[in-house]
């Protein structure tokens, strides 16, 4: 396979996002652990966007950084003491959860160089998102009507729990 | 090519450019990486400039709407102020609050920049010449608010400072709320012309109606427009939104703590920001570089598209000087009582609307009017109500006059 500067590119973004995850479980601030997380997400949306998902890597951004991390940070905020106090590293699972997370990787590592991949070879579609749209509105409409009364529902409850009475 | 044709396409340099490199035997990759190169650094650099004019112009407006003088010593018509200023904040000393975090305090600032450079990328300011035509175009610009959010908490919990972290969580309140009356007024534009390009945005809306009415955004949905118009001012940070730097609440929001330079990354933020939203504004309801002989002369684009988005960026200072700020529960009450409904009625109409009959001038014609419709019934719902809270507090304090109530 030959070396082009894609590959680069990709992997400084790839070394990224892994220096980013790693920096989520090693520090020992909870505040740095949801920076190293956004870095993450960022790295994540910057490899969608190298495989021409611009419209994945923007809803990356858009719902991972955006609305979940800072969910995160207000809820580390709102945690007495969790925003200032250094978090002990490990708790007395450490052991199970190290092999269940080596257990996990294995297995993944196993997928990933098992499995036929079907590769097809085709260029992206230039602008896929009317195709999406129309997509949404034929094929997929009764999933995507379903997701809309769902989050409607999420939406009125969190308001009803947060009333006052 | 000669500089005829560049003066006329200004569009045209870009490819001319690449084909230069490429005819120099430079590989594809090289001539390509060098031209985004170029372009990231013009973007980055009229960015940063522009806020030099940005601040003196809205300084010197500001004075004049409150029949001040303003700046008017450094140089003509005060115009070297912001020059001294920036001189000012270079030497003054850099100061670490104690106990701050040191890497998301010198992080935030980073990011706010971050915000207002990205966004530029994507405005378009004549036929073709646009940083990137992404096809996510306007769901970028709104993904992008989420970092400056992002830091502008982190500036307000790094500073170790209980009015910056204030500020911080008034920041994400106000920027996430208004989020979605500014996503959804922009999805009635997106449904009506059918793309989210920004560049395809501003080229659909040189359609004309009846074959003499230009189609802009704004004539077709104009309730929408005004929607969009006061979500601008929430993320813009502008009065009477301007809740997150309320001096007399919380002394300056999350950026209190920041001097020197680093200070100036947030100032700067503001104002590029505003000019950034009109831009965003002019290119989705205002037909962005659409005008009169722009097919025959794009160059002509460019002055069509700086005008309008000089216009709507007086109509935000014209609103920042002259209007009161409202109180935090005011805000989130208007952007959840009344904007979000309201939206949601306007996304509907648009999109019913379209679709209602098989030519686009007379669906034009029933949009706008429903748009009108909507907007006065809305406007006639919020006067009663708010005669009615005037009625049931002068019951509550009868010995009061209406004055005071």
């Amino acid at each position: 396979m030959e070396f082009t500067f894609l590959h680069v590119i990709f992997l400084a973004v790839a070394g990224f996002t892994l220096l980013c995850g790693l920096g989520v479980v090693v520090s020992r601030n909870l505040f740095h652990s949801a920076i190293w997380l956004i870095g993450a997400f960022a790295g994540v949306a910057a490899i969608y966007w190298l495989l021409e998902a611009e419209y994945l890597a923007i809803a990356q951004i858009m719902i991972y950084i955006g609305a979940i991390a800072t969910l995160i940070v207000f809820a580390i905020m709102l945690s007495r003491g969790m925003m200032i106090g250094r978090a002990k590293m490990n708790n007395f699972q450490a052991g199970i959860s190290a092999v269940v997370g080596i257990l996990l990787f294995a297995l993944l590592a196993f997928i990933l160089l098992q499995v036929e991949w079907p590769v097809v070879q085709q260029a992206v579609v230039a602008d896929p998102i009317p195709m999406m749209g129309q997509a949404f509105v034929t094929t997929y409409v009764i999933p995507f009507q379903v997701i809309a009364v769902l989050l409607s529902v999420a939406l009125v409850g969190a308001i009803m729990i947060a009333r006052e009475r | 090519m000669n500089i005829f044709e560049f003066i006329r396409d200004p569009s045209q340099i870009g490819p001319w450019f690449h084909q230069l490199l490429l005819s120099a035997g430079m590989q594809e990759w090289v001539a390509n990486l060098i031209g985004d190169v170029i372009g990231v650094l013009l973007i980055v650099g009229a960015v940063l400039t522009s806020a030099i004019f940005l601040i003196w112009l809205e300084r010197k407006i500001a004075a004049r709407l409150q029949d001040r003088v303003g700046p008017n010593r450094a140089g003509p018509y005060g115009l070297l102020q912001t020059l001294a200023d920036i001189v000012k904040l270079l030497t003054k000393e850099d100061v670490t609050p104690d106990g701050a975090d040191r890497v998301s305090f010198n992080l935030a600032p980073a990011l706010m920049v971050m915000q207002i450079i990205m966004v530029a990328a994507i405005i378009p300011i004549s036929a073709g010449l646009i940083g990137a035509n992404l096809s996510v175009g306007l769901l970028y610009f709104i993904a992008m608010s989420g970092i400056a959010s992002i830091g502008a908490l982190m500036a307000g919990w790094a500073s170790n400072n209980k009015y910056a972290l204030l500020g911080g969580f008034r920041v994400v309140a106000q920027l996430l709320s208004y989020e979605i009356p500014l996503a959804f007024s922009l999805l009635a534009a997106v449904i009506w012309t059918g793309t989210m390009a920004t560049n395809n945005l501003a080229m659909q809306q040189g359609e004309l109606l009846f074959g003499f009415i230009p189609g802009w955004n704004i004539l077709v949905m104009p309730f929408a427009a005004l929607i969009f118009f006061i979500a601008t001012l929430a993320e813009g940070e502008r009065a009477p939104f301007d809740l997150l730097e309320a001096e007399s609440e919380i002394v300056a929001g999350p950026n209190i703590e920041y001097s020197g330079l680093k200070f100036a990354w947030f100032y700067l933020q503001f104002f590029v920001n505003s000019l950034l939203l009109a831009c965003i504004f002019t290119t989705v309801f205002l037909g962005g570089w659409q005008g009169p002989f722009v097919d025959q002369f794009p160059l002509l684009g460019i002055v069509y598209f700086f005008v309008k988005s000089l216009l709507v960026l007086l109509a935000l200072m014209w609103v920042r000087a002259t209007y009161p700020r409202l109180r935090i529960d005011q805000m989130m009450t208007f952007c959840w009582k009344v904007l979000v409904p309201v939206t949601l009625v306007v996304v509907l109409i648009v999109a019913i609307g379209a679709r209602i009959t098989p030519d686009r001038s007379i669906n034009a014609v029933i949009i706008s009017g429903a748009n009108i419709v909507a907007l006065l019934v809305t406007l006639g719902i919020i006067g009663r109500s708010l005669r009615r809270d005037v009625q049931r507090r002068k019951a509550a304090l009868p010995g009061r006059s209406t004055a005071q109530v």
